[in-house]
This record gives structure tokens, C-alpha cells and sequence, in this order.
């Protein structure tokens, strides 16, 4: 019952299922979803998870929007990977941590931050970054 | 002196072929409501804090620096454009014991359907509310009520029943707390979170 309540309070996407932590909400030009050893073109409402890497070609775009809120965007010739994703929707607690290898990436943090600041990070080849509820940028050329 | 030339060489060779630390750049950027948060960019042993608009930590620059709106757009422009709708959230009101909207919640309605039609893919979670008039149970049934309503407007205007949820949370959830059997027009509402 508990989860039951959950699911209908929380469970906002059609295909919420637990491994599912975000949704493509924008898909422009080439771009692919690598997961495991699969490699799919992404669409709009394409589930996304953990340990998913997004990848972009020179005209790819990609928009996620989490289930915390937090929104992401990826632009062109980029490589996104999501190190690691978790959310409690009943606190909000989380951790949101991503690497950025090359390319551009463009952030609204969401709940997750705005419960616990410092619990969303963003690797790059030379640094990490610590997010405390912000919009930024970053790019690795 | 061949041998000096040659190690020279090598020299120029290895640090060409090392390409350092890669050319980075984190611009944090003013939010909607003119507020502008904090990003900590930690690099080896040096560590930048990034709390004013368009302030801008550059890989191999101890300074931060201020890009301005222009050169962020002319930058970054089509990453920007990529980013999905902000989630938002509207409240819609009734009469007394009704699924019936107030005139007032009747215009906001054509709000949240334009709204709506704007997200390529939305998803929506519709939850009704009642005020304490009336006993639990019929306020849990005329709460699941207003909310499929509001959510059959949203099928009107082509919106998949599939990307909508409902639920009813009876008088649980008062927005305005208040003792049994209290006509407060204010919780006799349905939210609607839209991302």
C-alpha cells in the first residue's frame, strides 16, 4: 500500500520503473544513448538510468529532465556519463554525480541539491565540481 | 651539441605531445528569478567559487573571470536551447462541493492547457484536494472526482491519458488548515505538476 502511494504521488513518468531516473524531453540531431553494450539513437520520452552515457554528434542535442527536476542539456560533440543517480522522493535526499569527458553540458540543478547542497558533482578531465543549487555551464575542449 | 638539439627535441616533442591539462571553462549563470547560485570548481589543489552572474572558472587561470550574456549565447547557445521546460505547477479551485472550477480557476484553465501544448511530451500529475465539509470518505471520492476532470480537460486539448496521473488526497492535505467542517475555498483545489 505505502508503495502503492508512492508510486501515484512520485512516480511521475508513464514507465517509472525504478531503474529509470530521467526521460528524454529533447532530441536534436545525431546523438546516442550507450548502455551496457547496447548503442540506441535517443528519441523524446526515451528512459533515462544510471550508467547510461549520452553521446552527441556535431548537430546533437540531448534534454533530460530527472526525476528531482534537475535539468540537463548536452550539446554538440559531447560525452556525457552518468556516474551515479539516486533520489529519495520522500526527502528529496540524493546523489547526482556525472562526467563530462568532452563537449558542453548545460545544468538546472533540481530537488536534490536544493535538500542537500554539495550532494551533486560534475567531472571533467581536470576538475570536479561542486553544485549548490545553480544553472551552469561547462565545456571541455 | 647534435645531442643537445636531439634532446631538445624530444623535449619540444613530448610536451607538444602531452597536451596538458584540456582547455576548460564553467560559467555560472543568473536563474530565472535574477538569483545566481554557487558552483565550487575544484582543480588539483586550487579551488574557485562561482557565486556571481556569469562568473567563469578557466582551466589554467587562477582569476576567475565574467563572460558576458552575449558571448555566453554566442558560446553556448545551442546547448542552452537544448535544456527541457522548467517543471511548473498551476492550482485550480471549485465550488462547494463540486468538481465544478470557479470562474476565476475557468480562465486560469486555458493558462495551463497553453502551457501544456508548448512541451513536446509532458508529463502531468493532477491532485485533488477538498476542504474538511463533509464526512472523509466523500471528500476522498470528490477529490479523485475533481482531479479526473481536470484531467479530461487535458485529454480534450490531446494529451496522452497515458502521460497523466491522478490522484485524490480527500481532506489530508489542507493548504489552509483548518477545524472539521470549515467551507475554506482555498483547499477545495486541484494541483497540477507539469514537467
Amino acid at each position: 500500500m505505502r508503495f502503492t502511494i508512492a508510486a501515484v504521488l512520485l512516480g511521475f513518468t508513464a514507465s517509472a520503473w525504478a531503474a529509470d531516473v530521467g526521460e528524454i524531453k529533447v532530441a536534436r540531431g545525431v546523438a546516442h544513448l550507450e548502455r551496457g553494450t547496447e548503442r540506441l539513437p535517443v528519441r523524446v520520452g526515451m528512459p533515462v538510468q544510471q550508467a547510461d552515457k549520452l553521446v552527441t554528434g556535431a548537430d546533437g542535442t540531448v534534454g533530460v529532465t530527472f526525476s528531482d527536476n534537475s535539468l540537463l542539456s548536452v550539446g554538440p560533440n559531447s560525452v556525457l556519463a552518468i556516474d551515479r543517480y539516486v533520489f529519495d522522493s520522500t526527502t528529496h535526499a540524493g546523489q547526482f554525480d556525472s562526467t563530462l569527458s568532452k563537449g558542453t553540458l548545460a545544468v538546472i540543478s533540481g530537488k536534490i541539491v536544493k535538500q542537500s547542497p554539495d550532494a551533486m558533482h560534475v567531472r571533467t578531465p581536470s576538475a570536479i565540481m561542486g553544485v549548490r543549487g545553480t544553472e551552469f555551464i561547462v565545456r571541455v575542449d | 651539441m647534435a645531442v643537445l638539439a636531439v634532446a631538445v627535441a624530444i623535449g619540444v616533442a613530448l610536451f607538444l605531445m602531452h597536451p596538458g591539462a584540456p582547455n576548460e571553462t564553467v560559467v555560472v549563470l543568473p536563474g530565472p528569478d535574477g538569483k545566481t547560485g554557487t558552483v565550487v570548481v575544484q582543480r588539483g589543489d586550487s579551488r574557485q567559487v562561482l557565486d556571481q552572474p556569469y562568473a567563469t572558472s578557466r582551466s589554467g587561470q587562477a582569476e576567475v573571470a565574467r563572460l558576458s550574456d552575449a558571448e555566453v549565447r554566442e558560446n553556448f547557445g545551442a546547448t542552452l536551447q537544448g535544456l527541457p521546460a522548467r517543471p511548473t505547477a498551476f492550482m485550480l479551485h471549485f465550488t462547494t462541493g463540486t468538481d465544478e472550477l470557479t470562474p476565476e480557476s475557468k480562465a486560469e484553465l486555458q493558462n495551463v492547457l497553453a502551457a501544456l501544448k508548448d512541451r513536446p511530451l509532458p508529463d502531468v500529475l493532477v491532485i485533488g484536494h477538498t476542504d474538511t465539509v463533509g464526512d472523509a470518505a466523500g471528500n476522498d471520492r470528490l477529490s479523485a472526482q475533481r482531479a479526473e476532470t481536470v484531467k479530461g480537460f487535458l485529454v480534450d486539448i490531446g494529451i496522452p491519458a497515458a502521460r497523466i496521473r491522478t490522484a485524490g488526497r480527500g481532506e489530508r492535505e489542507l493548504l489552509i488548515p483548518t477545524a472539521d467542517d470549515v467551507d475554506e475555498p482555498r483547499n477545495r483545489r486541484v494541483e497540477i505538476n507539469v514537467r
